[in-house]
């Protein structure tokens, strides 16, 4: 899934579908570092966001998607 | 044959004597021996043509990084290709074969290529046979491989085994020789878990044929004392024939370990070789440093070796490379060779050395100071050499002594480039973060003394290292000399791929720059030697040609493998039928008992069809549609994703994985739903029932259940956190089998427990919790896949294959009998339902007829997306039925649908058959189609182009469902 900085677009307006292009098409592969999304599915099934240095590999932080979103979507209400 | 061998001296054991052929004439060599030092003992120096040109070659090293001495061991399904004499350890019995000439090695057709030689210069490939293009495909191409070929492939099955393993470690030292021993004993004395890997045979690496002095005795007694007490060692493994081949992430190695490439047959239950995975808290890379040829004129004649190759087979293996050799150096270490030619005996001409002046100890023989080697006198070996003075001399071997490169390969493949060091003239490691190092002349260190000091740093382990013993070193001095400029003749840089200097520099004028692309252009250092010996000089020379320095030209890629790994150890056991795990369904046994035919279906074993005697697959099926069709029949649809859904927002979260709704479905009843990707392309299919208000039972297609999981967990918990639902695969735990017929309602009557199936209290699509038999839980369905009246009934895995057994005896009296996924795909065909042809990833709802099953009243994974133009444009694809006009002609799935009198082209292109059948029903052959416009074309005639046998057939367009239209055989 690579990077999990797009965000879902609330609106289901098809007037919208710019934001959608966007979430559905455009993720930042950036040399240094990335929040990203990983499945654990060999374990316990959790999406994960990890932030990683994609030049050293280096990892900096993990939580899970669900702690990803709820503090994304805590920001913002 | 006189014998180069000499009459003492090496690690040989002169009392046995080994037997083997070389292009079917014998020889005798003796254990300790290599395939190399064998035939040159015996006067063989003709070892293989190469690449391009065909010329004739000979031995240049004694090691990995052999590029000329390539040869076919082995026969039969045992036979390796592209093998190097130089790293074959000689057994009793062994068979090589030449490569690369035709008819023989000694007389070769293909040597006519040199004589061409003007049109096979660097990029011969892109500016000869551009034209006419086909010429490429059908003449050119062919000719070529032929032509300029390596060994070929067995085709026979291998019938060796491999094996994969892991091993942990504190320290992994790589390499054998005064440093790597230095490290592995340091760490063994501090207690840490040492791995010692050494490519070779025996331990000891340049100890086994230099002559050196460390504390007070041989080289190699020191190095055998080591070894001695690292053997002891409880926290030591020795891996010797073990190559380590990439350096991952996490400080992960690969290594190959050749367990029994030294027998003619692996003993019984003995792997080949052995795949390693070695995870190493710290790593020392103490492979050393490789010696580089010089470029000059005819360098490639057999003959012409590295000097340390020289050194190697003269006193390790106890042969003699010829009778009067001259050493042509840039450094001190060619004066090493003269010397330890003149103790065995073997005369030295001169030693030819570029530089101006030198303090190296020559041992008596001549030293021709500022002279090169401007020419080789020979053809199939050298006779003599011509100076840049114009001397010619006479000898038959001529030692190159170009400087040393340190062996980085494995620093660098996770991206670091090396860095040049003027010093020694050849590129370092670069600086890395300490868990893997360089150490050793691998680091650039090129004294003996700093090797051991360096090794006894690298493998010190909490603080401790032990004592550095004493040794004498040699000088070493070098003044770079890459290419005699003044050469007569083709001067190779890489042999292997006959890439000449002048290649270089031609591709150098026609605008290649880089030194990546002009690799690739003059296909320099892409031989199965990598550029080992090469890369270097042809750097220096770029470097020269376009007034840069050797670092701002820089190295090409360093990438995986080190040394070439054969697909084998890569499979490891994992070959055949252990390819995959095989997933059995739990009505597996049933139908095994039932006289099944299984196919593989992704990573299941299905039920195909269930032959009787003398019926092929398409009789079998035949009669098991009909069957279904007028009687009623059972199959197995266990393999279905089943995933248990619950929670009080269970019905939401189905509301927004479906593009239409679930929550409002009413409990014990069943809805088909359609999944959408995020881009509104149809991602799954399938049944969800409503088995309690907080309750639901989904199902997927048997393809797509693992990525639907994942999918949902990935809409759950990074999508929408505060929905209150859990769900869970349970594909496993219930077999599942659907029954279908006109007779099935009477079948499944006799079986269940206390409920009535008819119309009222079991109508279509009702979807209840029940027991069957007498207490066994069950999931009853009626839904229909076949079209039919039809059940799917669901129990414990456990209870699976009984329960199917059951329903078998009970639908007897009605004439039941199974039918397996052959017969399951004819009838979704002659229903007109999509499966994995039409959910193809390329398809939107509405392409196949769905569309209306998309709500415009809720928010769903797609639904913005699938409103794009070019998914509603109303000329796309979309479904659509197809029959031949012709009633006994065959249509086939993939072929291309066409205008009447159209030919086939893109421009031209309609669509596709994505699924076809013969149905027994409407005996013909049926199938549904993938047609722009699909659904205004009813009726209209088309051509059916396939491709692949060069068939057109006339089609006509028809709906989708071809069998039962107004669907009174679902509802009876």
């Amino acid at each position: 899934m690579g990077d999990a900085a797009p965000r879902r677009p609330q609106s289901s307006d098809p007037a919208s579908i710019e934001l959608w292009f966007d979430y559905v098409y455009l993720r930042s592969n950036p040399r240094g570092c990335l929040d990203e999304y990983v499945h654990h599915s060999g374990g316990c099934r959790s999406w994960l966001v990890v932030t990683r240095d994609t030049q050293t590999h280096e990892v900096f932080a993990v939580v899970t998607a669900r702690e990803f979103a709820s503090g994304r979507n805590g920001i913002e209400t | 044959v006189t014998s180069f061998r000499l009459p003492q001296g090496g690690q040989i054991d002169r009392s046995a004597a080994l037997g083997f052929t070389f292009d079917g004439k014998r020889f005798d060599g003796h254990p300790g021996d290599t395939l190399a030092s064998a035939l040159l003992a015996n006067g063989v120096r003709l070892l293989g043509r190469s690449f391009k040109y065909h010329r004739p070659r000979g031995l240049i090293s004694a090691g990995t990084s052999e590029p000329n001495a390539l040869v076919e061991l082995r026969e039969g399904g045992r036979k390796e290709a592209n093998t190097r004499a130089t790293t074959i350890e000689l057994y009793d019995g062994l068979v090589a074969k030449s490569q690369n000439r035709w008819p023989s090695l000694d007389f070769d057709l293909g040597a006519l290529n040199s004589f061409a030689a003007p049109i096979f210069v660097a990029g011969f490939y892109y500016k000869t046979f551009m034209w006419p293009k086909s010429f490429w495909e059908k003449l050119y191409e062919p000719a070529i491989r032929r032509m300029a070929g390596l060994g070929s492939a067995s085709r026979e099955a291998d019938p060796d085994t491999y094996e994969k393993c892991y091993a942990h470690c504190d320290l992994l030292v790589i390499g054998s020789g005064p440093t790597g021993l230095m490290a592995a004993l340091a760490a063994a004395r501090a207690n840490a878990r040492v791995i010692l890997a050494d490519e070779g045979s025996r331990f000891g690496g340049s100890l086994l044929f230099e002559n050196e002095e460390i504390d007070g005795k041989s080289g190699l007694e020191w190095a055998n004392g080591v070894l001695a007490e690292l053997a002891s060692a409880p926290n030591v493994t020795l891996l010797p024939r073990t190559t380590i081949f990439g350096w991952y992430d996490g400080n992960v190695f690969g290594a190959v370990e050749r367990v029994n490439d030294h027998v003619a047959v692996p003993p019984p239950h003995e792997p080949r070789q052995r795949y390693w995975r070695i995870i190493a808290k710290r790593a020392v890379l103490a492979a050393g440093a490789e010696e580089r040829p010089i470029v000059f004129g005819r360098n490639d004649v057999p003959g012409v070796m590295l000097a340390s190759a020289v050194r190697a087979y003269l006193n390790r293996y106890a042969v003699a490379c010829g009778r009067a050799a001259v050493v042509f150096t840039n450094n001190d270490s060619g004066y090493r060779t003269a010397r330890d030619l003149q103790a065995r005996g073997v005369g030295v001409e001169a030693i030819i050395d570029s530089r101006a002046e030198a303090k190296a100890n020559a041992g008596g023989a001549p030293v021709l100071f500022g002279r090169t080697i401007t020419g080789v006198i020979g053809g199939k070996g050298v006779s003599g050499v011509t100076l840049s003075d114009g001397t010619r001399l006479k000898c038959d071997v001529v030692a190159m002594a170009g400087g040393y490169s340190p062996i980085v390969n494995l620093t660098c493949q996770r991206g670091a480039k090396p860095r040049w060091n003027a010093d020694i003239a050849g590129f370092v490691p670069p600086p890395t973060d300490g868990l893997f190092v360089a150490a050793g002349s691998a680091a650039g260190k090129m004294l003996l003394s700093e090797c051991l000091a360096d090794g006894a740093a690298a493998g010190a382990h909490d603080g401790k290292r032990p004592p550095v013993p004493r040794c004498r070193d040699e000088t070493f001095a070098i003044s770079p000399l890459w290419w005699v400029k003044s050469s007569t003749g083709r001067a190779f840089v890489d042999y292997q791929n006959d890439a000449t200097a002048d290649d270089l520099l031609l591709a150098e004028r026609e605008g290649y720059t880089d030194v990546e692309h002009i690799k690739r252009y003059t296909t320099t250092g892409m031989a199965t030697d990598q550029g080992k010996l090469g890369n270097v000089n042809a750097i220096a020379i770029l470097a020269g040609a376009q007034g840069k320095t050797i670092e701002q030209v820089g190295t090409t890629t360093f990438r995986p493998f080190y040394a070439p790994v054969c697909f084998g150890v890569l499979a490891g056991p994992f070959a055949g039928r252990h390819f995959q795990p095989v997933r059995k369904s739990p009505l597996h046994e049933w139908a095994a008992d039932l006289g099944a035919t299984f196919v593989d279906a992704g990573l299941w074993l299905r039920s195909a069809w269930f032959p009787r005697a003398g019926e092929i697959w398409l009789a079998s099926a035949d009669r098991e549609v009909r069957n279904a069709r007028e009687r009623v029949g059972i199959c197995d649809v266990s393999t279905l994703g089943k995933v248990d859904v619950q929670g009080r927002d269970a019905g939401a979260f189905l509301d927004r994985l479906y593009c239409n709704t679930f929550s409002a479905l009413a409990v014990g009843r069943a809805r088909y739903g359609i999944m959408l990707r995020e881009d509104g392309i149809v991602f799954d299919d399938g049944t969800t029932s409503r088995l309690a208000e907080d309750h639901f039972l989904m199902t997927t297609t048997t393809a797509n259940a693992g990525r639907v999981m994942s999918h949902m967990e990935f809409c759950h918990q990074a999508l929408w956190p505060d929905l209150d639902v859990t769900y869970v695969s349970v594909t496993e735990q219930w077999a599942q089998m659907a029954v279908a017929g006109p007779k099935a309602r009477a079948t499944m009557q006799k079986i269940v427990d206390g409920i009535t199936l008819d119309d009222t209290t079991f109508p279509y699509l009702a979807a209840k919790e029940i027991t069957v038999l007498g207490g066994i839980a069950a999931r009853l369905f009626r839904i229909s896949f076949s079209g039919e009246h039809a059940y799917e009934l669901a129990v414990p895995a456990d209870y699976g294959s009984m329960t199917a057994h059951a329903v078998m005896q009970a639908g007897e009296e009605f004439g039941i009998a199974p039918y397996g996924t052959e017969a399951l795909s004819i009838m979704r065909i002659e229903k007109g339902h999509v499966a994995g042809g039409e959910l193809n990833g390329t398809t939107t709802a509405a392409d196949l007829g769905l569309g209306r099953m998309m709500s415009t009243k809720k928010d769903y994974i797609g639904r913005v997306m699938a409103t794009r133009e070019g998914l509603t444009d109303r000329h796309r694809q979309c479904l659509v039925g197809l029959r031949a006009v012709n009633k006994s002609d065959r249509i086939r799935a993939g072929s291309h649908l066409l205008k009447k009198d159209d030919t086939p082209s893109m421009a031209n292109d309609q669509g596709y058959l994505s699924s076809v059948a013969w149905s027994p029903m409407l005996d013909r052959w049926i199938g549904l189609a993938l047609l722009a416009n699909g659904r205004e074309r009813h009726g209209e005639v088309l051509t059916v182009f396939d491709g692949l046998r060069n068939r057109h057939i006339r089609g006509e367009v028809c709906d989708h469902v071809h069998y039962d239209r107004e669907n009174t055989k679902l509802h009876a």
